[in-house]
């Protein structure tokens, strides 16, 4: 099955790529960092990282052609797609960040962390290690521990009013969603390529999918 | 609802290919190889790393691509990366090759349109400000760049609302004169540039053990840096790369 694998990171100019293939070569799975269409035609894994902005990120994808074939392999095909950081929030309908519309693979809106009162300002953006948890049993969940931690940094959250979406809780503040799945679609806030064992396991889960 | 956890992070100095470690930013005394060193640190399951290259700037040579991809396929933790990074070409490829941020401290009085310019192009939270004070002679505090070598004219605090008006994510502060003398923080200087910023800061400068990391998150930084209290052992400073252990933070963090 390994060797029919092919996995791409979606290069559209935004993020840290490098982390994700050495964190991939780390979990021995060969990937393809690549921005053509053809070759995320073929993919059987697609993982859509990103940091920076939501709308630079939408405008990216838009300006490389690259809006078709992705949602093509997402909605029609239906393979494995991995969202992470910006990447996630992009899976979204929309983000407070921005004004174009997301990717909309999630009925979920991308919110900025606000804290009104009665809740503690906390500084933002959230950077740091944090306890995730599951939502509920699930693909991308096994062998995570109750004590894993994942690192994050993000001013952004995703915000759903369907909890089945979410798989993943993380607090800030409030309690928020740290990842997100529908079927073939995971999305993770934090970055799994960063976050040491529970980062491994994570992207095992999502390999074996 | 359970408690944030503490950022505690490891300042690692590259000169050429090999780890040191400086006093008052002199002296440097060798430590052993950064990618072992990374290794180590992924068993002990660090938070994150700073790695400062201190040869690039002095010498005006640009940062060890090479050497920076060895390290950062290794790293299963955030990796931040500073020292002569003065054009985006150069920051992005560090990027790509598995760093998350980029810390700037020279360059925020050389190239400042350069630092505004990479906040914008690769987002706040990927650039850390970093300053290092040290006192004047009947003179208070003041903001040194170069390695300690070159003095700025604007005082400490409106350095580091400078360094948030360019638009970065984080300020590093750094005592000069604490460096690798495990005397302690300044915690004056991190009380006083925390509540000047609304950004995150991270204390830097004097850390002496692992319980004396908390004097800096009280004084109001996000996070606790050091340098000597991660690679020394005792009163004859001999090698030894330590961390504290997730149980053991609980207990004095």
């Amino acid at each position: 099955m390994s060797s029919s694998r092919r996995i791409c990171i979606v290069d559209y100019g935004q993020g840290n790529l490098g982390s994700i293939r050495n964190m991939l070569a780390r979990v021995r799975a060969r990937c393809e960092v690549t921005s053509d269409a053809d070759d995320i035609g073929r993919a059987t894994h697609l993982i859509l990282p990103g940091v920076g902005s939501f709308d630079r990120g939408m405008q990216a994808i838009a300006d490389r052609g690259l809006r078709e074939v992705l949602d093509r392999k997402a909605l029609v095909e239906r393979i494995p797609v991995l969202g992470i950081c910006l990447g996630a929030q992009l899976m979204t309908q929309g983000s407070e960040e921005g004004t174009l519309a997301g990717l909309g693979w999630f009925r979920a809106e991308t919110k900025r962390f606000a804290f009104e009162p009665p809740l503690p300002k906390l500084p933002t953006p959230n950077i740091g290690w944090r306890h995730v948890r599951a939502a509920r049993p699930g693909t991308l969940v096994v062998g995570l521990e109750d004590e894993c931690q994942f690192y994050f940094v993000h001013s952004y959250f995703m915000a759903t009013d369907n909890t089945d979406f979410v798989a993943l809780q993380s607090d800030y503040g409030h309690e928020f969603a740290a990842g997100l799945q529908w079927h073939n679609l995971f999305s993770a806030q934090f970055h799994p390529e960063k976050s040491h064992r529970f980062g491994i396991q994570f992207f095992k889960n999502f390999l074996n999918v | 609802m359970f408690e944030t956890r503490k950022r505690i992070i490891p300042v690692l100095l590259l000169k050429g290919p090999g780890l040191v470690k400086t006093r008052r930013f002199r002296s440097p005394t060798y430590l052993g190889d950064p990618v072992n060193t990374v290794r180590i640190f992924n068993d002990m399951e660090v938070d994150e790393i700073v790695l400062l290259d201190i040869s690039v700037t002095p010498a005006r040579k640009s940062p060890q691509m090479y050497l920076l991809r060895d390290i950062a396929a290794e790293a299963l933790f955030p990796l931040s990366y500073g020292g002569g990074v003065t054009d985006l070409d150069v920051a992005a490829q560090i990027i790509e090759s598995g760093f998350e941020r980029i810390v700037v401290n020279t360059a925020c009085s050389t190239h400042p349109d350069f630092v505004a310019h990479m906040c914008n192009e690769l987002g706040s939270s990927t650039v850390v400000g970093s300053m290092d004070v040290k006192s004047r002679w009947l003179r208070g505090q003041s903001v040194f760049v170069s390695g300690g070598a070159t003095l700025v004219k604007p005082s400490v605090l409106d350095w580091a609302k400078r360094l948030e008006d360019l638009g970065v994510g984080e300020i590093m502060v750094n005592a000069i004169e604490r460096d690798g003398e495990m005397i302690g923080y300044d915690l004056d200087l991190i009380r006083q540039v925390s509540n000047a910023v609304s950004v995150p800061v991270i204390a830097c400068g004097g850390a002496q053990s692992f319980p004396d990391l908390t004097t800096a998150f009280t004084a109001g930084a996000s996070a606790a840096a050091g340098g000597a209290v991660f690679v020394f052992k005792g009163k004859h400073r001999g090698v030894l790369i330590q961390y504290p252990r997730q149980s053991d933070r609980n207990e004095f963090l």
